[in-house]
């Protein structure tokens, strides 16, 4: 078991920077996901904890121990890979004794380790077939099993769902999050599902462009949000941004208003505002109600319905021209061009001084 | 339903029809051609009309037999031995040329080997072809696993993301570009007897101490000189079918490898090797099949020379097809060779088969 620190880790591809000065400290026994857009850093970051790339700056520790310079081989961590990278001319059995296999460990040692791998994954009927044999899920599981058989304190998974199908992707993210209590160890987890990050992380690393965003446990990240990119890229359909004009900034909140929001006082200012300044106001769809014209603090048309049975996911087109989106936890018919109301506890949205 | 190949048009016909015809001119016919020729006593200008022979050319080109000789006795019955204490035995000529024993009529002496006084005397009616063929299979023995092995590193080492590395690449790919005559004229001159290249450097290494050597001219050394040469000259070709092989493996497999730990060598034995089985079987057939066909460097450096020391299977058919006029003989050694190769071949593909 052991815990990773990274201190100002930065990485360089000649002259251009792709991850630019990154603190992130994962507890022992803690599960971490890195979310974020394709191209954001995550999986060079990860490939860095594993030894596969070089460290250009700062210090990564793992266990207490700085590793920079330590072959991938004596961290101690085992990696998934998005293509599973399982060898083909193997036996999936060969596959996962592999580990021991180099490490010379003797035939009953492999047997039983494989043979608890294997019971662990509830893939004991597998053992005897080749990688073609099998499908995506089970290739996954076997690449997971190589993982294990080897009990490294520190896994790295690199979107190791990203290429099963959604249904999979499903069984398969509840079998890593069981996974994790039985082994309880240190796992970071790279995706840019954030289902895959709500519902698995003990704590999530929003990464963009290399730097990180925002750290804590999903639902901080989720109802807490540090900036418009955390804001966003959490929880769908995603917030809805409303350009907001400051009438009465203060230390216990701001008042503000736009052609198509009566004037609202939120307290969450997640970034100092002046009075008079523009602003940009978040509420997420799940948060919005639909009330009659009249009422409700913001108002405008209904141009658009999704009945997804459990949920109505409505589009309502501002007198400003903007448009925002509400999502109802119940089946309702809402005709496209009724005027409509929509009120919100303010409580429930943020203030921030960016503009998307 | 019409199949694809039926419903296209002329015009794709056309197109494949140039290309067709010269495959049927000067691979197909000529292999069937071959075939016949081997059946008769045709010859390249003859006034005789050419007969139907059978297989009295491959009769003339493979028999063989065991003659047992006991050694000369004098009258008391004692063994005759000459001035250095050799056994005497009674001429081989005496009975390949007797009446008595027809069967070993126009037969010659190829080797002998002696167990107790009796001499066992291996005669072939061709000797030369004979002696062709134990070159050509021991370069094939030598050339193949050591060309495909030194390829094979020369494409593990170039197979890395090195500065610079394109330019050994080229280097190790030129001899393969330059003409096999070429090639042959300029190590004739580095394998001179008197003024090598080779034995000036042997000489320079030794402080003098090496004593020259005929490479071509002396018959324990000709056959080993033309291997090695032909070696330097096609192992690029190899190393370049490897490096394609060895860029068909995924990185992440080595990433995986080095993840569990694995060290430079677990890592070619478990994830390189494995992944370059079917460009083995391919490297492996390629070169034994151009080490039958050994001809150009024979032909340019030796002649078969010296003492029929490097004759060759391939150079034997052209001698005897055109320098003797000898077609049918010329065409049975070619389809000798046709089915030397395709069994060796078919036997390759048999060991190495996907089990
Ligand atoms: N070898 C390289 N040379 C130069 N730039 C590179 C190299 N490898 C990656 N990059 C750059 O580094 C950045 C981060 O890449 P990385 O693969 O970590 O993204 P990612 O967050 O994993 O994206 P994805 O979700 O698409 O997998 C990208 O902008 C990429 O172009
Ligand atoms: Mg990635």
């Amino acid at each position: 078991m052991a815990d990773v620190r990274l201190k100002d880790v930065r990485k360089r591809y000649g002259a251009v920077e792709v991850i630019k000065g990154v603190d992130i400290e994962v507890e022992d026994g803690e599960f971490v996901v890195f979310v974020g857009p394709s191209g954001c850093g995550k999986s060079t970051l990860l490939r860095m904890i594993a030894g596969l790339e070089d460290i250009s700056g700062g210090t990564l520790g793992i266990g207490g121990k700085v590793v920079n310079e330590m072959p991938p081989k004596e961290r101690g961590v085992g990696m998934v890979f998005q293509t599973y990278a399982i060898f083909p001319h193997m036996t999936v059995r060969e596959n996962m004794a592999f580990g021991l296999t180099i490490a010379r460990a003797g035939k009953e040692e492999k047997a039983r380790r494989v043979n608890e791998a294997a019971r662990i994954l509830q893939m004991e009927h597998l053992l005897d077939r080749r990688p073609s044999q099998l499908s995506g899920g089970q290739r996954q599981r076997v690449a997971i099993g190589r993982a294990i058989v080897r009990e490294p304190s520190v896994f790295l998974f690199d979107e190791p769902l990203s290429n099963l199908d959604a249904a999979l992707r499903m069984d398969m993210r509840m079998e890593i999050g069981k996974l994790h209590q039985q082994l309880k160890a240190t796992m970071i987890y790279v995706t840019h599902d954030q289902v895959e990050a709500m519902t698995l992380a003990d704590k999530i690393v929003v990464l963009r462009d290399g730097e990180v965003m925002q750290v804590g446990t999903p639902m901080e990240l989720y109802h807490d949000p540090a900036n418009l990119f955390v804001a966003g890229f959490l929880g769908a359909p995603s917030m809805n941004f409303l350009n907001v004009d400051v009438s009465d900034a203060g230390p216990d909140g701001a008042t503000v208003s736009n052609p198509s929001l009566d004037p609202v006082r939120v307290a969450a200012v997640k970034q100092p505002v002046t009075t008079g300044s523009t602003a940009t106001l978040g509420i997420r769809p799940q948060y919005l109600h639909p009330t009659a014209p009249e009422k409700g603090m913001l108002h405008g048309t209904v141009a658009l319905t999704e009945r997804l049975g459990a949920e109505t996911i409505v589009d309502v087109a501002m007198k400003d021209g903007t448009k925002i989106i509400a999502a109802l936890s119940e089946d309702r018919v809402l005709e496209p061009g009724t005027e409509i109301g929509l009120e919100f506890d303010t409580a429930q949205a943020h203030l921030f001084s960016e503009r998307p | 339903m019409a199949s694809k190949l039926t419903r296209s048009t002329g015009a794709g016909w056309a197109f494949a029809l140039p290309g067709f015809g010269l495959i049927a001119l000067f691979i197909i016919v000529p292999f069937f051609f071959a075939f016949g020729l081997s059946l008769t006593n045709q010859r390249l200008i003859s006034p005789n009309p050419t007969e139907y022979v059978g297989f009295e050319n491959y009769r003339d080109l493979l028999s063989l037999s065991v003659i047992t000789l006991e050694p000369e006795r004098d009258d008391s019955g004692a063994v005759i031995r000459d001035e250095d204490g050799e056994i005497e035995y009674p001429r081989v000529r005496t009975i390949t040329r007797s009446d008595d024993f027809p069967q070993y009529r126009g037969m010659r002496e190829w080797f002998r080997w002696q167990s107790g006084d009796t001499a066992r005397v291996v005669v072939a009616s061709d000797v030369v072809f004979m002696k062709a063929l134990v070159n050509t299979l021991m370069f094939v023995l030598v050339v193949a696993p050591v060309q495909g092995a030194l390829a094979l590193v020369l494409a593990l080492l170039i197979n890395q993301k090195l500065r610079g590395i394109n330019v050994y690449r080229a280097i190790y790919f030129m001899p393969v570009v330059v003409s096999i005559v070429v090639v042959s004229l300029l190590w004739r001159f580095i394998y001179d007897g008197n003024d090598g290249l080779l034995n000036n450097l042997l000489s320079a290494i030794t402080f003098g101490g090496w004593q020259p050597v005929d490479w071509l001219g002396n018959p324990d050394t000709a056959l080993g000189s033309i291997m090695a040469m032909s070696i330097w000259q096609a192992v690029g070709f190899h190393m370049v079918i490897w490096l394609s092989g060895l860029q068909t493996i995924s990185p992440t497999l080595y990433e995986a490898a080095d993840i569990e730990g694995a060290s430079k060598w677990q890592t070619f034995r478990y994830v390189t090797w494995p992944g370059l089985r079917n460009t083995a079987v391919l490297v492996l057939i390629v070169i034994t099949m151009q080490a039958f066909a050994l001809f150009a460097q024979i032909d340019v450096m030796t002649n078969g020379g010296p003492l029929d020391s490097t004759q060759t299977v391939v150079f034997q058919a052209v001698e005897r097809g055109y320098g003797k006029q000898d077609i049918s003989g010329g065409s049975t050694i070619s389809v000798i060779l046709f089915l030397l190769v395709l069994t060796i071949s078919l036997i390759q593909r048999w060991l190495t088969r996907e089990k």
